[in-house]
């Protein structure tokens, strides 16, 4: 498979059904693999099994506020200056880049950068989706670093974090983040192709790709088109009538309330977000909580609506897809259960509530 | 002694020109309605003879005229009259990523475009410098361009936040090509980068447009021997003196719906309502709250280019006077095709052999022409399932554009408005106002003044009042700047958002103020000081 201007335009729409509502506008990520793609030429993307055993694949994406993205973006060089940074670390060169969140802008960012460093693309990824903090990827319930992390910021500064552990990976370099500005690029979790094996969610990026095609292809049912992919479990149609957002400890939490239309007539949906979609709820009672990815999509053409874009008066669906089997499991949902973002329910995959 | 303060409201719209007189009370005086010729502007002036042939009084009386134009639209879409900028953007070693002008259809970008560069500067959400600003760099690209770029477009990282670096390249730009006109993108959009920048691009093409429009208004003007003060509706519904159309011309795009939806409320008496403006082939629904059309918060796009300033948010739908109704056996089809203009010569009730909404609005009992009521009658059965199809895509598309749950009054406006319903889900009452043909001249001639912020605020131990409080204050600044009288300034929008992600709170803050317009003498006494 390659990457191609017509094939990212793809993956950007398939992004933003991954993305449960986070990980912001694949826009700005779209345009630089663009203009990337137009001057260097597709990208490769590779199955993990057909680069050697020992290969170094560079997990990246970008940390912070896409909102901050949207004015500051990035220069394109800060791949090159993580990647300068690792290989001095480890005296070799990186064989592939790896989109460490398939959701989101995170799921286009790193084209440009395998772009730019005429590297394939794994396809792959250590979410599956997207999350918000950065001890929530596969490798991580594994007891696998994401140290030594390395972040650059436009300027192409860059600062190596070593740390006791994930945790504290995530403390640091939230705060480095914010000096920087409120956005920077990084890579974390690298590794080389036999240790990828377990955490990799494998085959999100020609899935987004796919996803993206089936609802650009205008079928008269976007959904039915997704579903044939994907097990997709429609909760509600309905239309937003009302917004809350706040901010709190540095994310974005609310909720939006969705009144049903269609055969979910004289039903109320509630959707409570932190960046991503975490739980949505009829009558207090859970329809489907995290990890199950939770997307608002648009009514009509399906397209997956990021939390910071609910309006009142959108026509909208409410469509889980299961999680990845990786968070699952009790370490899984207790890094990324609802209990682990402060509700106190459990965990019932939708393909056991309604498969 | 009465008070003899007339205003001339003149709005050229895609299909007509239309002029209204109104006097001091806002009664209407006299009107006219004229097809919007080739030459726009011998259009706004034949409109302006005519309207002021049908005036009962002396021109002498009039004090202020106010035009709302296609002209810029126009002149994007067809690539006409545009100037050929030179693009500074401070940002680097940032945004190198997507240079100036991705997206730009092709043609667009070959006519506007005379050189682009992304110099060293910008700066932080927070106002500190992202890097230092290199100065040498604007002025030896500038320099390069002296006596070939007809207009230079600046813009920053963040310039909302703090605009002094956009500031000093103007400077430079003025010191190395002299009398240029020079955009500034914080003076035109708001927050996201790509999408100022390209809006700032395209006023910065547009300024011989504008100053084309306003020599050839303003001569008219004097040759009618009016001595009027001149303004131009923009596309919040408030007006521009001509030094800040000249300076802005991209804010005028979209004033057309705006001043409809102005002189619609005008019209009913009331400040919050929704507006439905129904034509030949499509329908605008958009909401007026507090006097003043909600605005978009997406990007719009103007000529296929992605653009931030700020826009009237309407919900288009296919549906209008022409469009044309079919039956393929199972169901009926509205639409989206249209008879247009032809309606007179093509839609049953008037002889033509095509079913349209018109004609499903006489089988309803909606509307009443002379015509062949036979030929309706004939297809009964079609337009009335028609009507009712259009009914409940209507009532959606209403729904859409409301922004809260609340019942809110309807103003139907516009050649095509019989189709609209008497009661429609979720609207109070459904309100038909006289004069519904002229809403845009009346739109136009009743503008108010404003002023408007955008702006970044890290919170300090003032808090959010603090901010707010110091926005406030800088949008009532710029209505007064524009010519709002000071007395009457009032605020008529606060928006605050808060940023994710970042652990300092930060709040993005929109205010709106506007008011109405300085008496005339006043006025001149302003401008001779």
């Amino acid at each position: 498979m390659q990457i191609t201007i017509d094939s990212l335009r793809a993956v950007a729409i398939g992004c933003t059904i991954l993305g449960g509502g986070g990980g912001g506008d694949p826009r700005i990520g779209q345009m630089m693999a663009e203009e990337a793609i137009k001057v260097l030429g597709p990208v490769d993307v590779h199955a993990l099994e057909d680069l050697d055993p020992d290969d170094l694949i560079l997990p990246c994406g970008m940390i912070g506020a896409p909102t901050v993205m949207v004015e500051k973006i990035p220069n394109g060089g800060e791949g090159r200056a993580i990647r300068d940074v690792y290989e001095d670390i480890y005296g070799r060169e990186f064989k592939a880049v790896m989109p460490f969140e398939m959701g989101g802008i995170n799921g286009v960012l790193p084209i440009a950068w395998a772009a730019h460093a005429g590297l394939p693309l794994v396809d792959g990824d250590f979410m599956g989706r997207a999350f918000p903090e950065l001890q929530m990827l596969t490798p991580h319930l594994l007891g696998m670093p994401g140290s030594p992390a390395v972040i650059a910021d436009e300027r192409l500064q860059t600062i190596v974090f070593r740390t006791r552990d994930n945790l504290w990976l995530e403390k640091l370099v939230r705060n480095a983040v914010a000096t920087y500005g409120g956005s920077a690029c990084g890579g974390m979790y690298p590794m080389t192709a036999v240790e990828a094996r377990r955490p990799l969610i494998p085959g999100t990026v020609s899935l987004a790709e796919q996803l993206g095609r089936a609802i650009r292809s205008g079928a008269d049912d976007p959904l039915e088109a997704l579903s044939e992919l994907i097990p997709a479990f429609p909760l509600a149609a309905g239309k937003v009538v009302d917004v809350d957002r706040r901010t709190a400890g540095g994310f974005v939490r609310g909720s939006a309330v969705i009144e049903g239309i269609d055969q979910y007539r004289n039903q109320v949906f509630r959707l409570e977000f932190q960046n991503e979609n975490l739980v949505v709820l009829r009558d207090g009672e859970a329809l489907a909580t995290v990890p199950d990815i939770i997307t608002l999509l648009d009514y009509h053409t399906a397209h997956g609506i990021v939390t910071e874009g609910i309006k009142y008066g959108q026509r909208v669906r409410i469509v889980a897809f299961p999680s990845p089997t990786q968070w699952t499991s009790p370490a899984g949902l207790a890094t990324v259960g609802p209990r682990a973002f402060g509700y106190d329910v459990d965990y019932i995959g939708v393909e056991d509530r309604y498969g | 002694m009465g008070d003899a303060s007339w205003r001339v409201g003149i709005d050229v719209g895609g299909t007509n020109t239309d002029a209204v007189v109104l006097d001091a009370g806002d009664r209407l005086l006299a009107r006219v309605k004229t097809t919007t010729s080739e030459d726009v502007t011998a259009g706004i002036l034949d409109a302006l003879q005519l309207v002021l042939a049908d005036l009962d009084g002396p021109v002498s009386n009039i004090t202020h005229v106010m035009l709302g134009t296609t002209h810029a639209t126009n002149a994007i879409l067809e690539r006409r009259d545009l100037y050929k900028v030179a693009m500074v953007r401070i940002g680097g070693p940032a945004t190198r990523s997507i240079p100036p002008l991705a997206g730009w259809p092709e043609r667009l970008r070959e006519a506007v475009s005379c050189g682009e560069e992304i110099i060293d500067g910008g700066v932080e959400m927070t106002g500190e410098p992202l890097v230092p600003l290199d100065e040498e760099a604007a002025r030896s690209f500038l320099g390069s361009l002296a006596g070939r770029a007809e207009a230079v477009s600046i813009a920053g990282v963040f310039s909302p936040v703090l605009a002094d670096q956009e500031l000093r390249v103007e400077e430079i730009a003025r010191e190395e090509m002299g009398h240029v006109p020079v955009s500034l993108s914080h003076q035109i959009g708001s927050l996201g980068l790509l999408e100022r920048e390209n809006a700032c691009i395209l006023n910065a093409a547009l300024v011989r447009v504008a100053r084309r429009v306003i020599d050839g208004l303003t001569t008219a003007i004097s040759a009618y021997g009016v001595s009027a003060d001149v303004y131009v509706a923009q596309n919040d519904g408030t007006l521009m003196g001509l030094d800040y159309v000249r300076r802005y011309p991209v804010l005028t795009i979209g004033s057309g719906p705006t001043n409809s939806m102005r002189g619609a409320i005008y019209l009913a008496g009331i400040s919050d309502a929704l507006v439905v403006d129904v034509g030949g082939t499509s329908t605008d629904i958009g909401i007026i709250s507090n006097g003043f059309p909600r605005e978009s918060t997406t990007a719009v796009e103007v000529g296929g280019v992605r653009t931030n300033f700020r826009m009237p948010d309407l919900v288009s739908v296919a549906i209008g006077g022409g469009t044309i109704i079919t039956d393929d056996g199972s169901r009926v089809r509205i639409g989206p095709e249209s008879v247009g203009f032809n309606i007179r010569d093509e839609a049953l009730i008037f002889g033509g052999p095509i079913p349209t909404l018109t004609d499903a609005a006489v089988a309803t009992g909606r509307a009443d022409f002379l015509g062949t009521p036979q030929q309706v009658d004939s297809q009964a059965d079609l337009l009335v399932r028609a009507m009712e199809g259009c009914d409940i895509f209507v009532g959606e598309a209403v729904d859409r554009a409301k922004v809260s749950r609340k019942e809110l009054p309807l103003i139907a406006v516009g050649g095509g408005s019989i189709l609209i319903p008497a009661t429609i889900p979720g609207v109070s009452e459904v309100i038909r106002p006289d004069q519904y043909d002229v809403a845009n001249a009346i739109g136009a001639a009743i503008a108010s003044v404003s002023g408007e912020i955008d702006r970044v605020y890290k919170l300090g131990p003032g808090g959010r009042e603090e901010a707010v409080s110091d926005a406030v204050a800088t949008a009532k600044g710029e209505a007064v700047r524009a010519g709002a009288d000071p007395g009457s300034v009032e605020v008529v929008e606060i928006e605050e958002v808060p940023l994710a992600y970042l652990t300092e709170p930060v709040i993005r803050v929109r205010v709106k103020a506007a008011g109405p317009l300085r008496p005339p003498r006043t006025a001149h006494e302003a401008m001779e000081r």
